[in-house]
């Protein structure tokens, strides 16, 4: 769609962790604050030794835990830092409370999250369980499916966050994004640096001469008007990462979209699901077709907000959808399944898939699309 | 109010009459010749300084939570340093946390470890008033043995707190830091000398200054710089800095007054003084003996 206007983009295999590394060192933010946790370290790994090695001007706070990585992260940022973190499973649990601190006090903080299964039982490997924890903490929600998606994506994410003054995060599986190699193409680091720009915040504690208190105590009379703006704040998301995929679309000649389409136009059933399960699922949907079943994939890129409208024009037409989720919900309907039935105002087939790191099989994929699996899990 | 004093925090916070905090607070940002930011943990200065619309803070001020707030000042320090070497920031600044001791020995006890060991340049002022006064008054870890509080009430099988205090100085002293002191808002010249060192000391520093609660300690609001002075005098709050590990005791005497007399000036120590519980008093001198001996026996 983008011609590529980048003379000097480069072309590598990397993981998704050494993608989103890799998009943070072309950033080169002010303050990285990180505590290592399995599927996520191969970030911060590869971040360190670009800051041993002088490629990155970063301060990198090695803290103690994640609650004082996002903690130190909130205090960097309202020292008007541009600030990124990163983290999985048990470390984004543990920085729940902070998640809606972040968001309350309006910090544009960027997180890569290798997303993985919540013990217990102890299990280190992806699914979406604790993202999904995370989903109505304030923070925008953005998946990625591949290693070129985590790259692309890290810096679309770091000027959104900054734009809409909202934290971000972006999202990849762990161990099937963070840990596979891909074929990728980077861009040059003063592209990026020029796509980013420079970040000049209003208010900031370091700005002495104009002292802000942040983190105020605010009661009856003004917390829920706190509270209504920053879900307003959530309204202005949609349009502006619409327009910033644009640009970078001129720069990188790679187009994203907050819904990503495949083979819906005349698909009878469609199946809608989140991150790296995509390419399984396009490769039986070329199978089925081959066998007449018309059927499509519709991938849910931006979670937080939720394109709603979007989706129920890309599902309009479709006899069935069927939802894939990777996290189980107890004692309710699945999240994903849930918002896609709002989003149409019909039920759906709700299915749950690769818990705990657990292989989806393209033939998984096509019983399911042919009716053969009834029982709401893909075991 | 008189503007020197007021510079940093204004008057018109709603602490308590008699609260001792507003003094700390004062007295110790007084000593710094470079501009402030401050990072503070939930509590009752938090509440009593930020009731949005308004903020007593004249300087930059920074509440993110009750456990973190030296990971906090852990990440405005280093922002700072980053765009002071980027030229986006000119002038020197100094750091400051203040936090209670439920915030420093408890909740925020891994936060503050962290922060010390990373050497960050700031300076962490814990006021103690041994307990969640903000909350009500329950026991925290600074909780004297003996005192009652909510969660630790005299009757007829306890006697209030039977732990004795976790001894922070010693832990912040462990983690290497050039400079730790222990102070009293009784004792100003000595808190406001602490305070001048400890900013001006590269590297992270400690200052536990003892800070009498009116409200649930139960005395007087007329008494609590009386109070905080008996603390001293009797030994149970010694004055003392460790500076690169050499301790120094900065008010002694040759005849430290009874425990008792500051005991029976609270509420909290009330139940102490029946018959049964007499018995308690005997055991909080001797522990204070004891631990003044051993601080004595520190200084070289």
């Amino acid at each position: 769609m983008y011609k590529n206007m980048t003379k000097n983009s480069k072309k590598l295999a990397l993981t998704g962790g050494y993608a989103a590394a890799e998009a943070l060192k072309q950033i080169n933010p002010d303050v990285m604050a990180v505590y290592p946790i399995t599927p996520q370290t191969p970030i911060i790994e590869v971040f360190s030794k670009f800051k041993s090695d002088g490629e990155v001007d970063t301060e990198v706070i090695h803290v103690e835990s994640e609650h004082s990585a996002i903690s130190a992260c909130v205090g960097s940022s309202a020292a008007g830092a541009r600030t990124v973190t990163a983290t999985s499973s048990q470390g984004l649990a543990l920085m729940n409370e902070i998640l809606y601190i972040a968001s309350g006090l309006r910090r544009p903080i960027l997180m890569l999250v290798s997303a993985r299964a919540l013990a217990a039982p102890l299990n280190i490997h992806g699914d979406h369980s604790d993202v999904m924890g995370a989903r109505d903490s304030g923070w925008v929600q953005i998946f990625c499916s591949t290693p070129q998606e985590v790259y692309d994506k890290t810096i679309v994410g770091m000027k959104l966050a900054e734009k809409v003054k909202l934290p971000v995060m972006v999202i990849m599986d762990g161990f099937n994004t963070s840990h596979s190699v891909e074929n990728m193409e980077i861009l040059e680091k003063e592209a990026v640096q020029k796509f980013v720009g420079e970040y000049s915040p209003e208010k900031y504690l370091l700005d002495i001469d104009n002292p802000v208190t942040f983190g105020p105590v605010a009661l009856q009379n003004s917390y829920f008007e706190f509270r209504k703006d920053l879900s307003d704040a959530f309204d202005t998301v949609e349009g502006e990462l619409e327009k910033i995929y644009e640009e970078y679309g001129h720069i990188s000649g790679r187009s994203y979209k907050k819904i990503e389409k495949y083979k819906l136009e005349d698909a009878e059933k469609i199946l809608v699901a989140m991150g790296s399960v995509g390419g399984t699922i396009k490769d039986a949907i070329d199978k089925l077709r081959e066998d007449g079943e018309k059927v499509g994939l519709l991938e849910i890129s931006l979670f937080r907000p939720f394109p709603y409208e979007e989706v129920k024009k890309a599902l309009k037409d479709t006899k069935e959808v069927i939802v894939l989720d990777r996290n189980l919900a107890f004692g309710t309907k699945q999240v994903l399944a849930s918002e896609i039935s709002h989003s149409i105002g019909k039920k759906v087939k709700s299915v749950v898939y690769g818990l705990g790191g657990r292989d989806t099989f393209q033939k998984q994929i096509m019983d399911l699309v042919k009716g053969d699996n009834q029982s709401g899990y893909l075991l | 109010m008189n503007k020197e004093l007021t510079k940093n925090l204004a008057s018109g916070h709603s602490a308590c009459a008699g609260c001792a905090f507003p003094t700390i607070v004062r007295t110790i940002l007084g000593e710094s010749d470079v501009p402030v930011v401050i990072s503070n943990a939930t509590g009752c200065l938090e509440v009593t300084s930020t009731l949005y619309p308004y903020t007593a803070w004249k300087v930059p001020y920074i509440h993110n939570a009750f456990e973190n707030a030296a990971a906090t000042i852990s990440g405005v320090e280093r922002a700072y340093k980053i765009l002071k070497k980027k030229g986006k920031i000119k002038k020197e600044i100094k750091f400051v946390t203040f936090a209670g001791d439920g915030g420093t020995y408890d909740i925020g006890f891994q936060s503050l470890s962290g922060a010390l060991e990373r050497g960050h340049n700031f300076l962490y002022v814990c006021y103690d008033n041994g307990g969640y006064m903000n909350t009500g008054n329950q026991r925290s870890s600074a909780t004297p043995f003996g005192a009652a509080t909510e969660t630790t009430p005299s009757g007829k099988m306890s006697f209030g707190k039977m732990e004795v205090r976790k001894n922070l100085m010693d832990i912040a002293a462990a983690h290497g830091v050039p400079y730790a002191a222990q102070a009293n808002v009784a004792y100003l010249p000595d808190l406001k000398k602490k305070a001048r060192k400890a900013l001006e000391t590269e590297g992270p520093t400690f200052l536990l200054v003892f800070s009498p609660c009116t409200n649930n300690w139960k005395f007087p609001t007329s008494q609590f710089v009386s109070i905080a002075k008996l603390a001293t005098e009797t030994n149970f709050w010694p004055l003392y800095e460790i500076e690169k590990g050499k301790y120094k005791i900065n008010w002694a005497t040759e005849k430290p007054k009874p425990v008792e007399e500051f005991l029976k000036t609270q509420g909290r120590f009330k139940h102490l003084f029946s018959e049964k519980n007499k018995p308690v008093i005997g055991q909080i001198q001797k522990m204070v003996d004891a631990e003044f001996r051993r601080l004595a026996s520190l200084v070289e």
